[in-house]
């Protein structure tokens, strides 16, 4: 059962790239949506698998580590991989309804969206420091020609801007991959983690570490290293945005995370875990700040992002020299915050699609009298905000709980001053859009009207991520399974 | 010093330079060379840090060749990027001298 579950997740998605490389758009879209069941069911299954049994380690094709591939199959890994399948599947069906069949570049969507789903689940289960990169550079590679495919100059500047940065980024995490296979001979992260605990100091090691995050960090947008981020995914198609805020992201933070877990205690200092808290703690503040007095709707989600991203950076002061109980609460909320944000994320691109798509403009001031025609999807906008501001009922409430407890817990109580005004800000900001929406210029109906499942897939997506602190127990059951090793 | 050192010094300072030149830089294709002598420097390192034991080691060279892999699938991408960029606006660097109005989307 297992092979055939691992193959289905890695090979599905190469398989249907190749399938969908040639035929137009509609035949593209009955095939992707086809392939996006079966991987929907495969992802299911896996979960179920490691629900049950635990993780284990899986060699590809039977090759062992180090010139194998070898895929370390863990309660995180198939936790994200079950994000990934519930967020792709929403964004490739909305854009099978979104965008134009008639225009001739739109047929590449669905290669790269099936590239760029392979390059995921590449990077949820890669075990070993090399694979991570072939992993990042074929999901960057493919985001950049998916911010390309909207095709007129704006973008165009956005994608080479984006690909430039993507590309340094990839190149400082590859150093880093050579000073510290340089030091230790040896690729797998757990065989690291085990050499760094066992013998005295590596000075190379240090500056690998150091690297590889400030790359990674790059490429995750971290503040101040953001400014490819808004101009990419404000101006790419709005599936499109959605796929690359919740989850192409995602992808290196969970790498930095993973490198930062497994030898941050010994490698890492003091000074750069809260260097980079620092930084995290400017993106959510400066980033909500600009996400408010932006004039285009997608730019404010996409300044929301830059913001939500720097949440995430907060992991590094939280589990540095505490403890192994805040450790573990300040990983399940960070988790929690990565899945709710991936969630609330992508709804809020999506409604904000339908809203530009329906008043025929990007302009904040533009939703005007928006509210009384078109209230389907400026709800799930508003729902995915409440996520996004933490308010309880939703995940983003629970994740921000978990941090705060971490927080308190490890006498760092400088980051709660950060939660706090980040929701504030964060307020603000959907507010804002609110306000703009609720303003009664026009007497009678001037909108196009989106077709009722453009307007259905964001709201179960906000609805999704409004539910997640309800169902949050068992979701972080499952995340932190005791992992066999060698299994 | 090894020989093997001396070429992981000498991919740091590829690296170095290309560094430099990919932020420094105007011009697009000049930034894209500077990237791709970026990458023939941490392949350099790459392999001389890992062969400084002695030992042959086949692991480093086929992450080299993959690497190079990708960088070429890289470039080429930035290169077609680069050119149609060019043919609809006529610029050659990213900084934009005056705010357009983007269309829409």
């Amino acid at each position: 059962m297992t092979p055939w579950l691992m193959a289905g997740l890695l090979f599905t998605p190469l398989a249907w790239a190749v399938l969908t490389l040639f035929p137009a758009f509609r035949l593209g879209r009955v095939l992707t949506r086809l392939g996006i069941l079966a991987q929907f069911l495969v992802a299911a299954g896996l979960w179920m698998t490691v629900a049950q049994d635990g993780g284990f380690y899986y060699p590809l094709g039977g090759w062992k580590a180090p010139l194998g591939i070898e895929l370390r199959v863990d309660g995180l890994a198939v936790t994200f991989v079950v994000l990934t399948a519930v967020v792709a599947c929403a964004c490739g069906w909305h854009a099978g309804d979104y965008l134009s069949p008639e225009t001739g570049r739109h047929r590449y969507f669905w290669p790269l969206f099936w590239f760029l789903w392979a390059g995921l689940n590449g990077v949820w289960l890669g075990a070993d420091l090399f694979n991570l990169y072939v992993g990042l550079e074929l999901i960057s590679l493919c985001s950049v020609g998916l911010v390309a495919l909207a095709g007129n100059v704006g973008a165009l500047r956005a994608a080479i801007r984006y690909l430039l940065a993507a590309l340094l980024g990839s190149l400082a995490y590859l150093l880093g991959v050579a000073l510290i296979y340089g030091q230790f001979g040896s690729l797998s992260l757990a065989g690291i983690q085990a050499l760094v605990a066992s013998a005295e100091s590596f000075p190379g090691a240090g500056v690998g570490l150091f690297i590889m995050i400030l790359g990674l960090a790059l490429k995750t947008a971290l503040f101040p290293l953001h400014g490819w981020l808004p101009p990419a995914h404000g101006i790419a198609k709005s599936p499109v945005s959605a796929l690359l805020s919740a989850l192409v992201v995602k992808a290196s933070f969970y790498i930095a995370a993973r490198l930062w877990l497994a030898l941050g205690e010994e490698l890492g200092s003091f000074v750069l875990a809260q260097a980079v808290g620092v930084a995290g703690a400017l993106a959510v503040i400066l980033g909500s700040w600009l996400a408010f007095c932006q004039s285009r709707l997608k730019q404010v989600v996409a300044y929301s992002s830059v913001a939500q991203i720097g949440y995430l950076f907060l992991l590094f002061p939280l589990t540095f020299g505490v403890p192994d109980s805040v450790v573990q609460l300040a990983q399940q909320g960070i988790a929690l915050q990565v899945i709710s944000h991936a969630l609330a994320k992508a709804a809020m691109f999506l409604a904000a699609g339908n809203l530009i798509l329906s008043v025929g403009s990007n302009r904040v001031e533009a939703l005007a009298g928006v509210s009384r025609f078109l209230p389907f999807s400026l709800f799930s906008f508003a729902l995915a905000g409440v996520s996004l501001m933490g308010l309880p009922p939703s995940g983003g409430f629970t994740a921000k709980w978990l941090l705060l407890q971490a927080s308190l817990a490890s006498g760092q109580w400088w980051w709660l001053a950060v939660l706090l005004l980040g929701g504030l800000l964060s307020a603000a900001y959907v507010f804002r859009i609110y306000r703009a929406s609720f303003v009664e210029s026009r007497g009678q109906d001037q909108f196009y009207h989106p077709p009722r499942v453009l307007e259905a897939i964001p709201m179960m997506l906000a609805l999704m991520s409004l539910c997640l602190g309800f169902v949050s127990e068992p979701v972080l059951a499952v995340m932190s399974l005791p992992f066999e090793e060698g299994g | 010093m090894s020989v093997s050192l001396l070429y992981a010094f000498a991919g740091v300072a590829l690296c170095a330079m290309g560094g430099l030149g990919f932020t420094v830089l105007e011009h697009l294709l000049r930034k894209l060379l500077a990237f791709n002598l970026m990458g023939s420097g941490v392949f350099l390192v790459l392999v001389g840090l890992a062969q400084h034991r002695g030992v042959p080691d086949p692991v480093p060279q086929a992450m080299v060749l993959t690497g190079i892999v990708v960088t070429i699938a890289a470039t080429a991408l930035a290169v077609v990027l680069m050119r149609r960029y060019y043919h609809l606006s006529g610029q050659t660097g990213l900084v934009v001298c005056e705010e357009r109005k983007e269309p829409m989307e």
